[in-house]
């Protein structure tokens, strides 16, 4: 009788104890990615005033809008859905499938009407069904 | 041929729903012709993919333009290689291949079963029938991989210059070998659970496909990170990126349930636990190939704009809520009959990595999903970067690491204290070791990188404690020289000492990402001939420009690759290294001359790779000025002919030799980068020894052949145990070999009996480390 009170409390105690620690686990872990978390912002959002201070830029890279000067890259983004775009300077490493038309994320903050992004935080989403943007060319001579 | 493969798909999908039919009958009226029945649908279905899977293979080695999935992802110049591989770069053909590794796992797993698990094997035909059917609808109704597309294509767009690498043509297939593979033990215990079976029989018969999709998995997830280190230009092989936590997180489960599962075999325990995981991991599987191909969360490789979204959502919820009724309905009768007896018995620290691994996959779950839970919440897209998961992943790892080597060194049931410090004092030694020889190079400045190097060493030593005492052993008993105990101790504990190199390989791994990532040397320059940087303690120096046209050194076909070639010098040390940058075309664009250049570029690291340092070097030309010079070229030419293109490309090649701009260097210099490809290898060879079968010859030795080959493997040569107490040992395994394949868990594996009592002694097991009443 005592020995099976015993194992139920120890079994209620284990229960406690696990359930204690799960949730201090779950808290943690939204505390820290709730804290640490990047908010994807799209061009009209900076445009308008409702994202300030460091943001992650979400967009398209506008067409013939890319200029390189030495380490620096300027280019335009735009609203993946809309025309309203932001022009961008960057410094850094450009990931290999940067191209105009394709969507980019871009960390940084506003200063004097040009998003200044943080060094090397560019990244580009790698179109590997890149089918949908074009059709099979048509023949073409090719060496 | 499009009409004959479409026609193929068609009817392998009437054999599906034949064998779904069949099963279901085969259910109701327990007849064993319709179970024979159902079974040889499968294998109707197995060779009906092969064959559709082979003619599409044929129209991408004839570059059939007149197919859709040909002209997007192949062309008439892409390498032959490429040509083969690039089928899993379109989604019909990945959906093809998956459903055809499905039936094929599924037809040798069905072979092997015959004659076990009569109940629930029509449940599991039916199970696998039903998830051919719905990829089947899948190719049939939306992404038929036979589409045609009228008029043919002239030209086709070619691989994606990205996916050109060896490695990369290598993952998808080993990932899908690991997603689908978890597909036979995930139907053969919902089939148990269904006919309410509470048994670990269906342990025995899947255990060898789990462990082959863990291994598949694990490979697949190593040449992507390879193919990311070589290929992406960023000199990273992790970014927490969607589609790579994707994988990571069924790899989390998948480890948890082929330990979980020894529990089981041993002790009857954690039945629920492991319907649980295997539900879990074949659910995180699906999800893992639905994420790739569904463009939810943006990652480096998003799909974009995929037409089968909708339909795999409703396949993850329909899995998922199958599995939580079954289990939650079966867990009654689930409930184990053992307890644990003690927290340092291996089965309890078993259970400990298993909340550790789930609580890696959650957290890994938890990271990757954020984006749409912060969309819920607040509105607003927010994502974690890799900092988040790295501070968020590193304790659980760490303590993992440390549950790893206790539940090592630890025995069944329960260990005595002394025991188990003996069995852990070599990893204590490595472990000081290991932090005594950091410690002057500043290892100790990166608390995080010490304690991960400690644990992983401690982790080290442990195993090698092992193999040195039961070679030992075997050396006292025998009279062998120690390596060959060493060699035969190994081979004829093939799942025992496999898993060891397994978990000294993952301890390499670890202890190469704790330290290249805490101590990388980077730098990003530009740079004209003649100049060099230094980083790391490498003075590097651009020598000159090169510049080569339609002469592809790694064979991509690039028809430009520009490139430097340097010299690095390290004290004594010199090295020349020509990273380059390839060209593709681009087919659009206006001037046909410039659109060598406007198409993608890819890089080609130059690696110089060592056990101590790796020096990764990607450079990117600056080719504004070429394309001005070749804009001008194409308004002069209009039309250029061929040749006219190439001597233009020469020409373009021979300014860039002559009068290059500067080039933009990336210069990466981390310790022990190659510890992880290492320890990858040694983890790998350990889990295909764990899984290679057992020699027949063995099985069929007599029983005095058998004990007397055996006498230090069950411990009773040192400690002095009756030997009466080897007997039901030696005879439960000969027993368990006799049944089937060698897959029968413990003992055809050398893991002593199955619930063979009190006396279940590890086979093998250094008789100082196990409990002796």
């Amino acid at each position: 009788m005592l020995a099976a009170m015993d194992v139920r409390r120890r079994r209620s105690l284990r229960l406690v104890v696990a359930l204690t620690c799960a949730v201090l686990l779950a808290g943690a872990l939204l505390y820290t990615s709730f804290g640490s978390a990047t908010e994807a912002t799209s061009p009209s959002d900076v445009l308008d005033g409702r994202a300030r201070g460091d943001v992650q830029l979400t967009g398209v890279v506008v067409r013939d809008s890319v200029e390189r000067r030495g380490d620096t890259l300027r280019f335009r983004i735009r609203d993946r859905g809309g025309r309203r775009s932001l022009a961008v300077v960057y410094r850094g490493l450009v990931p290999d499938p940067f191209r105009e038309g394709r969507e980019v994320i871009v960390s940084g903050r506003m200063r004097g009407g040009v998003f200044v992004a943080e060094r090397d935080s560019l990244i580009t989403k790698c179109p590997s069904k890149y089918t949908k943007e074009r059709k099979p060319a048509p023949a073409r001579e090719s060496s | 041929m499009a009409a004959l493969g479409a026609g193929i798909l068609l009817a392998a999908l009437a054999v599906a729903v034949t064998g779904v039919a069949l099963a279901v009958a085969a259910r109701r009226s327990g007849r064993h012709e319709y179970v024979a029945a159902a079974r040889r649908a499968v294998y109707a279905l197995a060779a009906l993919l092969a064959t559709a899977f082979v003619l599409a293979e044929i129209a991408y080695l004839r570059s059939d333009l007149s197919l859709a999935m040909v002209a997007e992802s192949s062309s008439t110049d892409t390498p032959t290689f490429y040509k083969l591989t690039a089928i899993w770069s379109t989604q019909e053909g990945s959906l093809l291949f998956w459903v055809l590794l499905l039936a094929l796992y599924s037809a040798v797993a069905l072979r092997l079963a015959r004659g076990r698990l009569r109940d629930a094997t029509p449940v599991a035909i039916a199970l696998l029938s039903s998830l051919a059917t719905f990829f089947l609808a899948l190719l049939v109704v939306w992404e038929s991989p036979f589409a045609e597309l009228r008029p043919a294509a002239a030209e086709g767009n070619g691989l994606n210059p990205l996916l050109r690498h060896p490695a990369m043509m290598f993952h998808p297939p080993m990932l899908y070998l690991g997603y689908v593979g978890f597909a036979i033990p995930f139907a053969f215990c919902v089939g148990s659970l269904w006919v309410g079976r509470t048994g670990a029989e269906w342990i025995a018969l899947t255990r060898r496909f789990a462990l082959a999709a863990w291994t598949f998995l694990s490979a697949g997830i190593l040449l992507g990170a390879l193919w990311s280190y070589g290929e992406l230009g960023w000199g990273g092989y992790w970014a927490w990126d969607p589609v790579e936590n994707a994988s990571l997180m069924p790899w989390l489960t998948g480890t948890a349930l082929i330990h979980s599962v020894m529990v089981q075999e041993r002790r009857r325990m954690l039945a629920v636990w492991n319907a649980a995981l295997v539900c879990a991991t074949f659910v995180l599987a699906i999800t893992g190939t639905f994420l790739v191909r569904s463009g939810v969360l943006s990652s480096i490789h998003a799909f974009g704009d995929s037409t089968v979204g909708p339909q795999f959502l409703a396949l993850i919820a329909v899995t998922t809520a199958l599995s939580a009724w079954l289990v939650a309905r079966r867990a009654p009768a689930l409930r184990a009959a053992g307890r644990i007896e003690s927290w340092l018995s291996r089965e309890a620290l078993f259970l400990v990595n298993n909340l550790l691994l789930v609580g890696l996959a959650l957290v890994v779950l938890w990271g990757t999903f954020f984006p749409l839970v912060s969309e819920a919440v607040s509105g607003r897209r927010a994502t974690l970067g890799p900092p988040w998961f790295a501070a968020a992943t590193r304790p659980l790892a760490v303590a993992l690491v440390l549950v790893t080597a206790l539940g090592t060194a630890a025995a069944w049931r329960r260990v005595r204290t002394r025991a188990l410090l003996l069995a852990l004092a070599p990893g204590l030694v490595a472990a000081v070791a290991a932090v005594a020889a950091g410690a002057p190079l500043g290892l100790l400045d990166r608390p995080a990188a010490a304690t991960m190097v400690a644990a992983c060493a401690l982790l080290g030593g442990v195993v090698a404690g092992e193999l040195v005492r039961g070679a030992r052993a075997r050396r006292r008993a025998l009279g062998e020289p120690l390596p060959l105990a060493a060699l035969r101790l190994v081979s004829r504990n093939r799942r025992r000492y496999g898993g060891f190199l397994v978990h000294a390989g993952i301890a390499l791994l670890l202890v190469g990402v704790a330290v290249s990532s805490s101590f990388p040397e980077r730098r990003d320059v530009r740079l004209r001939p003649g100049e060099a940087v230094t980083v790391g303690g490498y003075t590097v120096r651009y020598l000159a420009p090169t510049a080569r046209v339609l002469d592809d050194p790694s064979g991509t076909g690039a028809p430009v690759v520009l490139g430097a070639r340097l010299e690095a010098q390290r004290g004594s040390e010199r090295v020349r290294l020509e990273p380059a940058r390839n060209f593709y075309p681009s087919r659009a664009g206006n001037g046909i001359i410039a659109s060598y250049f406007e198409g993608e570029a890819t890089s080609e690291v130059a690696l110089r790779s060592s056990l101590v340092r790796d020096l990764w070097v990607a450079v990117r030309p600056d080719v504004s000025g070429l394309v001005a010079v070749a804009r001008g070229l194409d308004r002069r030419l209009r039309t250029p002919t061929p040749m006219q293109q190439l001597r233009a490309l020469a020409a373009l090649a021979e300014i860039y030799r002559r009068d290059p701009p500067p080039a933009a260097f990336r210069v990466l210099v981390s310790p022990l980068v190659a510890w992880i490809w290492v320890g990858a290898g040694i983890a790998l060879c350990g889990a295909l020894l764990a899984l290679w079968p057992r020699s027949r010859r063995w099985v069929r030795r007599p029983l005095a052949d058998a004990r007397a080959s055996e006498p230090s493997r069950n411990g009773s040569a040192r400690s002095g145990r009756p030997a009466a107490d080897a007997r039901p040992l030696v005879g439960a395994r000969l027993g368990g070999n006799g049944n089937g394949d060698g897959g029968t868990g413990g003992p055809g594996c050398g893991d002593g009996g199955v619930g063979s009592g009190r006396e279940a002694q590890v086979a093998g097991e250094p008789p100082t480390v196990v409990e002796r009443r």
